[in-house]
């Protein structure tokens, strides 16, 4: 069993990655995987790590987390100690809303400093993987580190932007490169933006940090102590979704509809997330679905093949949906083609209408709108 | 002012649901799966929370561990409150005696002090056997409107099928002058659905009246109901009219299943103005594969189909491999069905494996008797289950 911690979860950070989608919400609450939002898996990996105690730092945009969220329960966290504890921000007339993960850690350090655990977790809500939180809170303990990064190896894009991380041997981080260009196709291990430090030691970082006026967490913090400070990396091998683009975000999607890629994500611990008791879905009499994850509360008359879809999608007779994305309660009408397509919630598509959109830019149509 | 509630429910659901045969092995009848996520008593706990009823006893006698399980805090259904909520009320042992449920009335009975301690105004005696959507509220303003002493809700039956059901003969007014239990030569076809209101205060006073009466099977229709008519109270019948499906029966469940199936069903789980609430299973969303054909069939969360399946019911995390047929079939959460394997006509319980090429059951024809395939077992490759077997063991060859 690993040492206690608690979670500190950033609900705002990345936005501009998928500026699409947080028009109304936060990354947090970005909808994923048929029936998940992105927060569902950095809590459900915490909670799965014996964590109950999760702070979610909100900065903006947050009315539809808290709507997700709700006490907790659904994540075993409606707790009389701890559980979920959002913790959106404080502004006067000296202080604006902060705009670094910096800023962030200061405002919370008061929450911090009345816990008792050992350890805090730090993740932010860019990344889709099933890591268990308590191996690296061993090898956090084992290497009596600081400060424990943990990094992804992959294929980097051109246009994200990455910190990427060297280590020697036994995994101290030696070198660390913020916003790099990338040239041609290249593998490099990537931070991945999950933190675990000594809550004490972290209460003590950011009080230095802020009396030396430093601004970012990344630049100012890490990357100048490297030697002073000892960093670690936690090489995690598993399977690993970045939401760097729209582009990831469908792809990563739909790399769900891989068998290897559910059973990691799904088999073998529980994601929780938000209960909706919708009915199980139904499929009618001419129903065709291919290669499809399908959520509850739908209900299939058309042609389904290479999508996903979210809770109380309706798909009618004649409709053709292809390599797309449909959101919560979309009612996709009868004889409507779509092919490379996101649709937001509540999305009504009319009858035979067309949209088409490519695997690299897939056609994104904005919650609630009626076409 | 001493709290109190209008008014509490007691759902019996102590029944053991012997004609369920393997289905009820090892859990209660209202805790049976229903409709690929739900179990019977979702339901009744479901109409009364959308009713406004936040108080439920349910009696548990039978098998009672999966039931209570389920049902938990109640807060699946909104049912845990700070005061009220659902209760789970098992047979106690007392100073005076310590007994079983001996019938439907002395079960309430011995819960007296359960239901007093709420202080109701009335009392709504619920079974957990039935599936239908019903606003146990409407009921209720009927008999306060009436000035009932008891209620009863009722349903037109065909005349053919009225002699299997406790029927009552109402004048023009509704009030009953009449209670048949189960009559050879019914006079009307206005069948008792087993739901009841009582005015608190009488149900009180007769069932203290049956429990003292050493001659009375301690039941509701048999006896309290007799006898409240006997002594002249106020009865009246209240028509239900919409779906009320007794499932009590392996043909009648898997009736009841296929019901909400087309468009439309003959009784919709997918409406909004009355949702059925129900634990739900964590699942990632059901994946239908490349070779797959799912046709006029309802499927749960967590299903990994590449087969066929066809006018059927899947329950949570089924896993239809590629080849297999599925046909006019209700398979409950966590079953197998291997590759090649065919399956017709069947009810196929919790965590069955179907080995590679096995034959459950025939093609749904007037003859053919549904198959029935109990929790946890495990059929060879290549084995054939013949049509109407019961099997609650594995069979291996």
């Amino acid at each position: 069993m690993a040492a206690s911690a608690v979670g500190v979860i950033f609900s705002n950070l990345h936005e501009e990655n998928v500026p699409e989608l947080v028009r109304r919400r936060t990354i947090a609450s970005v909808p994923f995987g048929g029936r998940y939002r992105l927060i569902d898996f950095p809590l459900s990996n915490m909670v799965n790590a014996g964590i109950t105690t999760v702070g979610i730092m909100t900065n903006n945009n947050y009315r539809s987390l808290i709507d997700h969220l709700g006490s907790g329960k659904d994540w075993d966290l409606a707790r009389k100690d701890g559980g979920i504890i959002l913790l959106p921000p404080f502004s006067d007339e000296n202080e604006n809303l902060y705009k670094t993960r910096l800023e962030a850690l200061k405002s919370v350090t008061g929450f911090l400093a009345r816990r008792q655990e050992n350890y805090v977790v730090l993740s932010d809500c860019d990344g889709v993987a099933r890591i268990d939180i308590s191996d690296i809170l061993d090898y956090h303990e084992e290497k009596n580190a600081d400060i424990t990064m943990v990094t992804h190896y992959e294929e980097v894009e051109k246009t994200a932007n990455y910190m990427l991380i060297g280590a020697d041997k036994e995994g101290r981080v030696n070198e660390v490169k913020l916003n790099p260009r990338i040239r041609g196709k290249a593998k490099a291990d990537v931070y991945i933006n999950v933190m675990v430090f000594n809550r004490q030691f972290l209460l003590n970082l950011v009080e230095d940090s802020i009396a030396h006026g430093d601004t970012s967490f990344e630049s100012d913090v890490i990357a100048k102590q490297l030697n002073s400070l000892k960093i670690y990396r936690y090489d995690f091998r598993g399977y690993y979704a970045g939401i760097h683009s729209m582009a990831a975000y469908y792809k990563h999607n739909m790399e769900l509809l891989n068998k290897e890629v559910r059973d990691e994500l799904f088999g073998a611990r529980d994601i929780y997330t938000k209960v909706r008791d919708s009915a199980p879905s139904k499929y009618g009499e001419e129903t065709v679905v291919r290669n499809s994850l399908i959520s509850d509360g739908c209900e299939i008359e058309g042609v389904v093949e290479n999508s996903i879809l979210f809770r109380g999608v309706k798909v009618a007779r004649g409709a053709v949906v292809r390599n797309s994305i449909i959101m919560q309660d979309n009612i996709i009408g009868a004889y409507a083609s779509l092919d490379c397509v996101i649709t937001d919630k509540n999305v009504v598509i009319s009858d035979r209408r067309n949209l088409s959109g490519c695997e690299v830019l897939p056609y994104f149509i904005q919650k609630g709108t009626l076409l | 002012m001493r709290r109190k509630k209008e008014c509490v429910a007691m759902l019996l659901a102590g029944g053991q649901g012997s004609r369920l045969f393997a289905l009820t092995n090892n859990i209660a009848k209202p805790a049976v799966a229903f409709g690929a996520k739900y179990r019977i008593i979702d339901f009744p706990l479901s109409n009364c929370i959308n009713s406004g009823i936040d108080t439920v006893g349910v009696l548990t006698q039978y098998q009672p561990l999966i039931l209570n399980e389920y049902i938990g805090n109640g807060q699946p259904w909104d049912l845990d409150r700070a005061f009220g909520g659902v209760h789970i009320l098992s047979p106690y042992q007392a100073k005076a005696r310590s007994t079983w449920y001996e019938g439907t009335a002395n079960a309430i009975y011995q819960n007296m002090h359960f239901m007093k301690m709420y202080n109701p105004d009335y009392v709504l005696i619920l079974s957990g056997d039935h599936i239908y959507k019903m606003d146990y509220a409407a009921m209720l303003q009927a008999h306060i409107d009436k000035g009932a002493d008891c209620t009863i809700a009722a349903i037109e039956v065909p005349l053919s099928e009225a002699s299997r059901f406790g029927i009552l003969n109402t004048n023009p007014d509704g009030s009953i002058y009449q209670f048949e239990e189960k009559p050879k030569v019914p006079k009307s076809t206005l069948a008792s659905m087993g739901i009841y209101i009582f005015t608190a205060e009488k149900l009180f006073k007769y069932l203290e009246e049956d429990e003292a009466d050493p001659n009375s099977s301690k039941d509701f229709g048999k006896d309290v109901l007799p006898a409240m008519l006997n002594a002249g109270e106020k009865m009246f019948s209240y028509l239900f009219e919409g779906y009320w499906k007794d499932v009590g029966t392996i043909a009648s469940l898997w009736q009841a299943n296929m019901d909400l199936l087309g468009d439309p069903p003959a009784f919709d789980v997918n409406d909004k103005s009355w949702k059925i609430h129900s634990r739900n299973p964590l699942a990632p969303p059901e994946y239908i594969g490349d070779s797959a054909i799912v046709k006029n069939s309802m499927v749960a969360l967590g299903c990994e189909i590449e087969g066929t399946v066809e006018h059927s019911v899947l329950g949570s995390n089924v896993i239809v491999e590629k080849g297999a047929v599925v046909k006019d079939a209700v398979v409950l959460a966590n079953s197998v069905i291997r590759a090649g394997a065919s399956v017709s006509y069947s009810i196929i319980d919790e965590n069955v494996t179907v080995g590679k090429n096995a034959v459950i059951g025939v093609e749904r024809n007037p003859k053919a008797e549904i198959v029935v395939l109990g929790r946890d077992i495990t059929v060879g490759d290549g084995v054939k289950v013949l049509s109407g077997q019961k099997n609650e063991k594995n069979i291996l060859a």
